[in-house]
């Protein structure tokens, strides 16, 4: 059942990720992004990790998807132009593959089996934020907040 | 008797499952998941088709007419008459139009409105999907909304949509800040993001006879006023309806669409409201409880579906009575004052809880609000005196 589920979903999420990277129109392009993303929430889900799934989604397909498609509409001129192909880009991903293929070979834990782990409930996950890890969530917080204060700088009206 | 009652339809699930004795697990947990699926669609599509002919009924009674009255009894089949309407007309793509995008749009945005109505507790045993991050589900599916607005917008190719659409994101994305940390005092007080918990948080009586419903508390009363009106914006709803602004720009997002598509759109923004209103009753007004005790022999679904059509009079109510506001209007009132007052329910909630949750944590968290209440009303009096009005460019 588990294993079935993920080839339909690996297939899907390769599939939009491969949209994504070779559709013509830019934005097109970006909405098969976020569908990559689903794909991804939706791995997440598999293993169990609902949390980090609703936050993929909510995060990712809320907020970072909307801002690219922003982008894109509020920045180029040539939408709907051809984009060509890309070499260097290309060469690039090739190279992150290798290179993640490696790590992956190298890594002694494939073959180790799972430990059991407890059912992880949001409730231990914000325990844990609470308490173990609760320095770096403020420095998030606090790095978030300076963005907001420099955006809302930004785009303030200059007094004459 | 009663509570055979208020079992009747969780009763009904286990008989029809009971067919599939012996069946694998899976086919018993897929089977289950559609009986669900299927109450949900048949319960809300006829509580959407009720709706849009109550609403122009209550509408034409507020504005002295009588509204739909040829079909039926008392104009009860207009929906069926508009059902048929929207089928058979004429499907309009435009020629310019992106047609992939504009024809997902509206399946995107039916779809992700359908899906929010699933974490919700509609009675006692009745809630469809019980997952732990039930209200976290809710948004992050509610948070697609923004993306299926965009893709109807910029699909259309046109500039009427495109406005619409720049409109609808900018106000979606500014309220959807107060709307998330109006829930957050909720969530802090139960300790769950489970919307059953929440629910049965709030079950039983203060000083025997007050429900103990978070709208009761001070910190509450203003998450669920803040929550409200947050979740007018976000289903597009007047006084906060400039997205579709028929006067300015034809119909926003939706302008390019005709016949089932925008029937499509039209259900998805009613959807969206029972969804946004069911969440306030089950995180503010107590979901299913009642609020008496000697009333509690009336089924759970009822007191639910009694206390989402209050909300939803009081929606219909407010777009009868006020006037549409202006974009700008819209986003001061948002960031200048619906979010600090949002911070500060947060606050009241936890003076409440570390006041012992009794009078005396009532009455610190009253003083909470009031103080921000009072210091941000003289903060946000621009002291502008009435007078007729100055045109810039228009004299």
């Amino acid at each position: 059942m588990n294993s079935v589920a993920f080839i339909v979903i690996a297939i899907f999420t390769l599939a939009a990720g491969l949209a994504a990277a070779t559709l013509q129109k830019l934005m097109h392009a970006a909405l098969s992004f976020a569908v990559t993303f689903v794909g991804i929430a939706a791995f997440f889900f598999l293993l169990g990790a609902e949390f980090v799934g609703l936050v993929q989604v909510f995060v990712y397909i809320g907020a970072v998807a909307v801002l690219i498609v922003f982008t894109i509409l509020l920045t180029r001129r040539d939408v709907e132009k051809d984009r060509g192909f890309n070499w260097s880009g290309a060469f690039i991903a090739i190279a992150v593959f290798g290179g993640l293929i490696w790590a992956i070979l190298k890594t002694q834990s494939l073959s180790v089996a799972a430990p059991e782990i407890p059912a992880l409930t949001v409730k231990r996950i914000g325990e844990v934020l609470m308490t173990n890890y609760v320095w770096p969530l403020q420095c998030v917080g606090l790095l978030l907040t300076a963005a907001l204060v420099g955006a809302l700088i930004l785009v303030m009206e200059e007094k004459q | 008797m009663s509570a055979s009652l208020d079992q009747i339809f969780v009763s009904g699930k286990q008989w029809l499952l009971s067919w599939l004795a012996g069946a694998p697990e899976w086919v018993i947990q897929i089977a289950s998941s559609f009986i669900n699926i299927f109450a949900l669609l048949g319960v809300f599509l006829t509580l959407f088709a009720l709706m849009s002919v109550l609403e122009r009924k209550i509408l034409g009674r507020i504005q002295n007419r009588y509204g739909p009255n040829r079909v039926g009894p008392f104009g009860l089949f207009q929906p069926i008459a508009d059902g048929i309407k929207m089928l058979i007309k004429e499907d309009i793509v435009p020629a310019r139009a992106d047609k992939i995008v504009h024809f997902l749009a509206p399946v995107l945005i039916a779809a992700t409105a359908i899906l929010a109505l699933g974490i919700i507790p509609y009675g006692r045993n009745m809630t469809p999907f019980n997952i732990d991050g039930g209200i976290l589900f809710f948004f992050a599916v509610g948070s697609t909304t923004e993306l299926a607005v965009f893709m109807a917008g910029w699909g259309s190719n046109n500039k009427f949509s495109m406005l619409g659409a720049m409109r609808a994101i900018a106000q979606m994305i500014s309220y959807e800040l107060p709307l998330i940390i109006t829930v957050l005092p909720v969530v802090m007080v139960v300790g769950s993001l489970m919307p059953n918990t929440i629910v049965a948080a709030q079950g039983g009586y203060a000083l025997g006879f007050v429900p103990r419903w978070f709208v009761f508390t001070p910190w509450g009363a203003t998450a669920f006023i803040l929550f409200f009106v947050s979740g007018l914006v976000e289903s597009n709803r007047t006084p906060f309806d400039v997205p579709e602004g028929e006067s300015e720009i034809v119909a926003g997002h939706m302008t390019e669409y005709s016949g089932f598509k925008y029937a499509t759109f039209f259900m998805a923004e009613y959807i969206g409201m029972f969804a946004i209103t069911g969440l306030a009753t089950t995180l503010f007004l107590g979901g299913w409880h009642a609020p008496i005790r000697m009333l509690e022999f009336i089924p759970s679904y009822v007191w639910f579906f009694a206390k989402l059509s209050t909300l939803l009079l009081v929606y219909v109510w407010l777009r009868g009575t006020l006037p549409r506001t202006r974009v700008d209007q819209i986003m001061n009132f948002a960031w200048k004052f619906m979010l600090p007052m949002a911070f500060t329910c947060i606050v009241a909630a936890a003076v409440w809880h570390y006041a012992g949750r009794g009078p005396a944590g009532w009455l610190w968290s009253l003083a909470v609000i009031a103080a921000v209440y009072f210091t941000l009303s003289i903060l946000l009096d621009t002291r502008r005196k009435f007078a007729p009005r100055t045109y810039r460019f228009a004299e």
